[in-house]
């Protein structure tokens, strides 16, 4: 059978379908919480060189860019004359997978009729690592937990005792954990079963035309989309909290015909804590957020990836190296997007967002009896939050929805189960979204406190405290986030504390940033605001200008 | 002359009200159009139409049975009634944070659906129930009664209650629907409790104001529906189809109209599934295609799949995530935006998209010569040889091979480098392998491989493509029943009296209790069956239960199919045991260490049917001879090949033609491809059978 352009796309679109097929089996047998709740992983299917061909549209770019580059890492460091069938390796190297030490990645050599054709490759979140346990608070990535440098978890059909014995031991779930890595294996199997489906109904007997044929199609549609932009070098800089010193974040993004670079060069150095960002997951996340302007259709693929480059000087917090503290990388990570979009929106203005409350709100509950002696069960619970987005140019940002992550929240009851704590309020924070002729999302108030015979301990992992999302156009800021107990004691946004037994925790998200200048606002959206609460009467009257 | 047992079911699609009446065992049925203004006329005409056919008068009707879509419509296009929504103090906003994430993760202008109810219109109080049912704040009755003045004061045409935890102890709920029952009696006011107490806050909500929404119009429309039959000298019983292929009363269906969502494709699943029944097929899976969307449901040992929560009306390419999650009971469905009117489109990568818009029936596909320009999933059909033009919907409609190809050229092959045949073939195989592929992830999410299924296909679009379908999955029998294009109004008098009782009771079986899942099981079992016994009075019946079961720790349940019994403390290890069943055949293992936790309880009680008859299937047969012949584009062969062209009605029990071949019938054609041989069955089925298979025997 002679392959026609026609069926070049329609083994575009099964290959599509073989990845959600095999981030669906993921999902299905996943134990991790944010792999099943939150969409925390991602699923590929890559050639024999290592180029990504298609990748299942599923949660979070932190994962879904970084993986694209995983892979040429296993080829080299396994050798390519020790890929055999039936072979499965992993890592959970936070420099060549996805950056920090809980989330594995796994890949799984493909082979047709005894050929090397190309690689699955899955990564997902596991519920712990050992070390400190999730959190900010180490200074090195030793403290952190078990690192897995790039090595086989089976050699052809053998597993690796050794290697699963070793991790048994260093973690705190160990039937969780191993249970995940199987379910990585497993769902790399389902892809492999459907890859070699197709191949024999083609009639393939490798894939590099189809791989070629992909690539080019992206990359080409992809090159056209950047030489549409205005050439020129943008500059933005955005304040953000840090852990122990504010952080500046500076990017420098030059367009040049169909070439585009963001350098974050001048950027602070790194923190003695877990808030460093390998350099991959500042890729992932500085590809995500042009993307998402620049190529939003475009399906991810090496092609699609590549043109956007990236680059920070190395020993920046934005470029930690080894053995520099990770565990947290997401709060920068996810504040990435906003700095590179900033630039962007010198180069064409309308496009992007305001900045938004952008890095998620996790909090890690710890409930631990008052009296150790009393018999109550220890427990840990783990909850996803979301401030608001920055408003965009022609529409109000969304309240309490989480970008650039793709993460979910939990429901109220559903985790009142899991631990004994209740949830007192989890609602719009009225007022938080900044003005603008499009407001910024709202953040949300969380009131919680540990049940009868229980205290808390948190990890708190928030920014957005001391310097908050900034409005665009003059529109004004977002408001900042807040923690604090209900007698009014103020907490850090970052480390382990003490909830005490009778107190409530008070964590007030911040909104996002609003866009355009609130005046020019539409004096029935001003008056709808304020009869819902969405804004306060003050912003009204000075902000909007309503004569109330 | 003996007594008449005469049903009519009615099925009030977006286009067509559809009537199938079974008058002592033969079958009528007729088509007529949805009268939007008044509904109830469309099913006026319907009956009269299938009656005239069928000789009978229409006073002799002994049950009326009626499904719609009317419900759904009212959600999607917000024309509920001015609800008020009353919750705890701290969760205002519960059904506009949705999940908080988007479902699109690439659209910075991605814009969410609004809830029913603005805030304005969301109302709170001081009150809190915990996780485990106990009271930790009691409502302050001077509160509650400044709350339901302030509310009455605004003039609401319905009221929706959901507190948090009401599942676990309904008792501040109750005391806020009191409260309104002593102050405005007539008042529809709506309690989560017991519309649908099940854990999870937002669709729990949601449900319950999804109900109020549309309670006062639904409740007005049967009631005239009701005083129109009557007018017209049809005094029988009416019944309602509810979302889970069941049967209930009209005032059940007035109190709790949210359970009507979807009532039309459930008809679809429950008329598939009698053939899947009659069969002793196990495992199939059913196809139903029409002009905007196709419907996938598995049905397993002759039951359709149900689910416990749904989502209507999503807003965004019927992108998961879009729309109003609801937990009610409903047959489990994949929907795709892939229909005959699904406008193809080439993208900035020369690749050539299907769907999700549709040229709907108006202007229409580009072939129907009513203005539409855009080359939709028809116009490749026809172009490919699928469609006779002059045969269209019956010869009513002609169809323009000019105007499909000028739009093919325009549209798609000059944009994509390829010839027009090529084009056309692109889009058939585009949409095909879309509808493949979310069949084949809809069956792993199961837990299965559908290569073991058998296809039921019926709709307008499903024949002209099921058979394609089945080569990309592997499958290697498709039927083709009779009637398919009233699928659903056919399924309608298939379906037993039932109703489903859920609710939420969270159990760790490290602390199991038998003594409150007992207490639970009887009362759910006595509320689920005075529904059923105000539909149909008392009449055998049969129970069933599940448990939706997870290991600690994890997000989502498994339903888990239990006895309905007394239990005792030993039976713990039996509720391990069937968990651990269902798990490992879920997900091909169990984990040993964890903890194991139920949520939440349903219990079905329905009508007990007569078994289906069963029917052998006929998977050879004698070839007839073919006096007519057409060419069209095999797709697996990649080119043009001569087609016998059979009439349906012509085939006899036993009959059979050799792929390729197209069977042609009023509503719609059968396209048999060349690695399939078509098999006319007793029942006047068709079952197209894998030559393949047929060689292995």
């Amino acid at each position: 059978m002679k392959l026609s352009n026609v069926d070049y796309q329609i083994m575009w679109n099964r290959l599509v379908a073989v990845v959600e097929e095999q981030a669906t089996t993921l999902i299905r047998t996943a134990f991790s919480t944010s792999v099943r709740e939150a969409g925390d992983l991602s699923a590929g299917v890559f050639d024999r060189r290592g180029r990504m061909m298609a990748q299942a549209v599923t949660g979070t770019p932190g994962h879904v860019n970084a993986m694209a580059e995983s892979v040429p890492h296993f080829i080299e460091e396994i050798g390519k004359g020790n890929i055999f069938e039936g072979d499965v390796y992993l890592t959970n190297d936070p420099w060549k997978g996805t950056g920090h030490l809980h989330d594995f990645t796994m890949v799984s050599p493909a082979f047709y009729e005894g050929v090397h054709v190309g690689f699955f490759a899955a990564t997902a979140h596991v519920v712990d690592i050992g070390g400190r346990g999730y959190g900010p608070d180490a200074n090195e990535v030793y403290e952190e937990g078990l690192l897995v440098p790039i090595m086989k978890f089976i050699e052809k059909g053998q597993v690796n005792a050794g290697l699963v014995n070793i991790i048994r031991n260093n973690v705190r779930e160990q039937d969780q954990v191993v249970g995940d890595l199987y379910s990585l294996a497993a769902c790399n199997a389902a892809g492999d079963a459907r890859l070699m489906d197709m191949m024999s109904e083609f009639k393939l007997g490798e894939l590099e035309a189809l791989s070629d044929f992909i690539i080019d199609n992206s990359r080409a549609a992809t090159l056209q989309r950047i030489a549409d932009l205005p050439d020129g070098t943008y500059f933005n800089e955005m304040m953000v909290d840090g852990y122990e010193s504010p952080v500046d974040m500076k990017v420098a993004l030059t367009i040049a015909g169909e070439t585009l670079l963001a350098d974050f060069a001048g950027t602070s150095g790194p923190s003695k804590f877990g808030v460093n960002v390998p350099m991959v997951y500042t890729r992932a996340y500085a590809c995500y957020g042009l993307k998402c302007a620049i190529a939003p259709d475009i399906p991810n693929n090496t092609g699609s990836l590549l043109p956007f480059a990236v680059t920070a000087p190395e020993g920046c917090i934005l470029n930690a190296p080894h053995p520099a503290p990770v565990s947290v990388r997401h709060v920068l990570g996810h504040l990435v997007p906003d700095v590179v979009l900033g630039a962007l929106h010198e180069c064409i203005p309308g496009v992007v967002p305001a900045e938004g409350a952008s890095a998620l709100w996790n909090v890690l509950l710890s409930a631990r009896p008052v009296d150790p002696s009393s018999g109550l069960p220890p427990s840990e619970i783990l909850m996803f939050n979301s401030g608001g987005m920055g408003a965009r140019a022609s529409l109000d940002g969304l309240s309490a929805t989480a970008f650039p992550s793709g993460v979910s929240t939990m429901s109220t009851e559903a985790t009142e189960h899991v631990g004994p704590l209740t949830i007192w309020q989890k609602d719009l924070l009225e007022g938080s979204g900044g003005s603008g002729e499009f407001r910024g999302g709202l953040g949300q108030t969380i009131i919680i406190s540990a049940n009868e015979g229980y205290e808390l301990y948190f990890n708190a992992m928030f920014d957005r405290i001391k310097y908050p999302a900034r409005g665009r156009e003059m529109g004004k800021d977002g408001r900042a986030g807040s923690v604090m107990l209900d007698d009014g004691t103020v907490l850090n946004g970052k480390g382990r504390q003490l909830i005490p037994a009778g107190k409530k925790l008070i964590l007030q998200l911040p909104g996002g940033g609003g866009y355009g200048d609130p005046k020019k606002r539409d004096a029935e959206k001003v008056r709808a605001d304020l009869d819902a609460g969405y804004i306060t009467l003050e912003q009204a009257k000075h902000d909007y200008g309503l004569d109330v | 002359m003996t007594q008449n047992n005469a049903r009519v079911g009615v099925d009030i699609g977006g286009t067509f009200t559809d009537v199938a009446l079974d008058l002592n065992g033969t079958l009528y049925t007729g088509k007529v159009l949805t009268n939007y203004h008044q509904p109830e006329q469309a099913i006026l005409d319907g009956i009269e139409l299938v009656c005239k056919r069928a000789k009978m008068a229409v006073k002799d009707i002994t049950t009326v049975i009626h499904g719609t879509t009317l419900v759904t419509n009212s959600l999607i296009e917000r024309r509920g009634a001015r609800t008020a929504f009353i919750t705890t103090e701290g969760f205002r906003d519960v059904v506009e944070m949705r999940t908080e994430n988007r479902f699109e993760q690439y659209d910075l202008n991605l814009t969410l659906p609004t809830p029913l109810v603005k805030r304005t219109e969301r109302y709170t109080l001081k009150e809190r129930v915990s996780a485990t049912g106990e009271v930790l704040t009691n409502i302050d009755q001077n509160e509650l009664d400044a709350l339901v003045k302030e509310v009455l004061a605004e003039g609401y045409e319905a009221v929706a209650v959901g507190l948090i935890h009401s599942y676990a102890n309904d008792v501040n709920e109750v005391q806020v629907q009191q409260a309104f029952a002593a102050a405005a009696p007539e008042l529809c006011v709506s309690i989560s409790s017991h519309v649908s107490p099940q854990m999870r806050e937002f669709q729990r909500f949601n449900t319950v104001i999804a109900n109020a929404y549309v309670r006062p119009q639904v409740s007005e429309y049967l009631g005239r529906l009701v005083s129109r039959l009557i007018e017209t000298g049809i005094t029988c019983p009416v019944f309602m189809m509810h979302s889970a292929g069941g049967l209930i009363s009209v005032d059940t269906a007035s109190e709790f109209p949210v359970r009507l969502l979807e009532s039309g494709p459930a008809g679809g699943a429950i008329f598939a599934a009698k053939f899947a029944a009659s069969y002793g097929e196990d495992q199939v899976v059913s196809f139903d295609m029409g002009g905007t969307t196709a419907k996938i449901c598995l049905i397993e040992e002759g039951r359709p799949k149900t689910a416990n929560t749904f989502e209507v009306a999503r807003t965004y390419r019927f992108a998961k995530g879009s729309g109003m999650p609801l937990s009610t009971p409903v047959v489990e469905m994949v929907e795709i935006g892939a229909g005959g009117g699904s406008i193809a489109h080439v993208d900035d990568m020369k690749q050539i998209r299907v769907g999700p818009r549709s040229a709907a029936s108006e202007p229409g596909p580009a072939c129907y010569q009513r203005g539409g320009e855009n080359p939709t999933v028809t116009d490749a059909n026809l172009l490919l040889g699928r469609l006779d033009p002059d045969l269209f919907a019956g010869g009513e409609i002609k169809l323009s091979t000019a105007m499909a190809n000028d739009a093919m050229q325009v549209k798609v092959a000059s944009k994509a480098d390829v010839n027009t045949e090529q084009a056309a073939f692109g889009v058939t195989e585009v949409v095909d392998e879309n509808m493949a592929n979310a069949a084949r992830v809809h069956t792993v999410e199961n837990g299965k491989d559908i290569s073991n299924f058998a296809m039921i296909a019926f709709g307008g679009g499903a024949p002209l493509h099921a058979c394609r379908l089945c080569e990309k999955l592997d499958v290697d029998y498709l039927i083709v029943p009779p009637g398919a294009g009233v699928g659903s109004a056919i399924g309608f008098l298939n379906a037993p009296f039932s109703y489903e009782a859920t609710k939420g009771l969270y159990q760790r079986l490290s602390q199991f209790d038998p003594e409150r899942i007992n207490h639970l099981l009887t009362d759910l079992r006595a509320e689920a069956l005075a529904f059923v016994e105000r539909g149909a009075g008392e009449i055998e019946t049969v129970t069933s239960v599940q448990a939706f079961m997870r290991y600690t720790g994890q997000g989502g349940e498994i339903a888990v199919d239990i006895d309905y019994k007394d239990y005792v403390d030993a039976d713990v290890a039996l509720f391990r045991e069937k968990f651990e069943a269902s798990y490992h055949k879920l997900f091909g293992r169990i984990i040993d260490g964890l903890g194991i936790e139920i949520t939440n309880w349903s219990i079905t009680v329905a009508s007990k049917l007569e078994a289906s008859k069963p029917i052998e299937l006929r998977r050879s047969g004698q070839q007839v001879e073919v006096t007519k012949t057409r060419e069209f584009f095999d797709a697996a062969l990649r080119k043009f090949v001569t087609a016998s062209e059979i009439q349906r009605e012509t085939l006899m029990p036993g009959d059979a033609v050799s792929g390729p071949a197209v069977i042609v019938e009023d509503e719609t054609s059968t396209v048999v491809t060349s690695g399939y041989t078509v098999v006319a069955q007793d029942d006047k089925s068709m079952l197209l059978v894998n030559k393949k298979t047929m060689e292995a025997v």
